[in-house]
């Protein structure tokens, strides 16, 4: 396949997923001005940071007046999950140049990584396969922009009731739907889960990280239990 | 003052995304951790899922008739049964109006 049409079909692929990007990158935008931000530093911050949850959390820890340890320290809690799906996606993106691995690195999303991945498992020996990324990764990061921006310059304009932030856990259910069929990742996922809503009261969103590597841990217990290599 | 700070959490969010891209190397990991990373979309996203379904902003448990709760289940079924992005959303979606126009 040509270049192009794989960086299409990353295109393609993400959509649906951005369906809640959009009202999340509103609510940031408003958020970060209500608190004191400038417009110009709230703007910035999308495609320096370019992470919605650790950006709200700094702009919110900022306006609180917290320590800056404090702010690096949870920024670099919330985004550790990317830890493991670098260690998934360098099976796929280890042999690209410098150039590639920085750019894909920085269009990093849940979202991207997901799909792409996917794309990844099926198309692993064809050439250009990275262009997926490029698709998925650049159109998450442009819309994120463009709602930030929105936010930032014209207030909430999405009616609180169309609850289009519950988008985002629903987006999330989808990502991981073909796996509610094997026992095993049901196992994992109920342990995640679980474990995150007994842990959501620790502070820096610390649950997300510590009920993955719990989880992570109870597949390792199957893996070395039912399969044999 | 803050610009310092944001581009020092931009630089360790970068880091975070792009360390374990370059710095780990295939050939070395062994099959029992390549199996292990099979399983982190499942082992991540229900512990981002779960809280924003089940619990309210301060943590406490939603009540078992909330609209998200219903709406959650039913995009949670559509999934299982058509495995199709799409529908799962859009379902669950639909579902969560109609709840909250029922209830």
């Amino acid at each position: 396949m040509k270049k192009l049409q794989i960086l299409k079909k990353g295109f393609l692929d993400v959509m649906p997923l951005t369906i809640p990007v959009i009202p999340f990158g509103i609510i940031y935008g408003v958020i970060a001005i209500e608190i004191g931000l400038s417009p110009i530093v709230a703007f910035c911050m999308s495609f320096i940071i370019f992470a919605g949850s650790s950006q709200i959390a700094f702009a919110q820890l900022f306006s609180a007046g917290a320590s800056p340890l404090v702010m690096i320290s949870s920024v670099a809690v919330i985004n550790s999950r990317h830890f493991l799906y670098g260690a998934v996606l360098s099976q796929y993106l280890n042999k690209l140049n410098y150039f590639w691995k920085i750019l894909l690195g920085y269009l990093m999303t849940d979202q991207a990584f997901s799909v792409s991945l996917s794309y990844f498992k099926k198309n692993y020996k064809k050439k250009n396969a990275h262009f997926h990324m490029l698709g998925s990764g650049f159109t998450l990061w442009f819309l994120w922009q463009l709602s930030t921006l929105a936010g930032i310059i014209l207030g909430n304009i999405v009616p609180e009731q169309l609850g289009l932030t519950f988008a985002i856990p629903l987006t999330f259910l989808s990502l991981i739907i073909s796996e509610l069929r094997k026992k095993d990742h049901l196992i994992v996922i109920a342990v995640s889960g679980l474990a995150s809503l007994a842990l959501y009261d620790f502070p820096f969103k610390i649950y997300i990280i510590v009920s993955a590597f719990l989880a992570l841990g109870v597949s390792y217990i199957l893996i070395s239990k039912f399969k044999k290599f | 003052m803050i610009w310092f700070w944001v581009l020092i959490a931009g630089v360790v969010t970068f880091l975070t995304r792009y360390s374990m891209i370059t710095f780990i190397n295939p050939k070395t990991l062994s099959k029992t951790s390549k199996e292990v990373l099979k399983y982190v979309p499942s082992a991540v996203f229900p512990a981002i899922i779960f809280p924003a379904i089940f619990l309210d902003q301060e943590g406490y448990f939603l009540n078992s008739n909330s609209p998200q709760i219903w709406g959650f289940l039913i995009a949670a079924i559509f999934g299982y049964f058509f495995n199709n992005i799409i529908l799962t959303i859009v379902s669950g979606l639909v579902s969560f109006w109609i709840f909250t126009f029922l209830f």
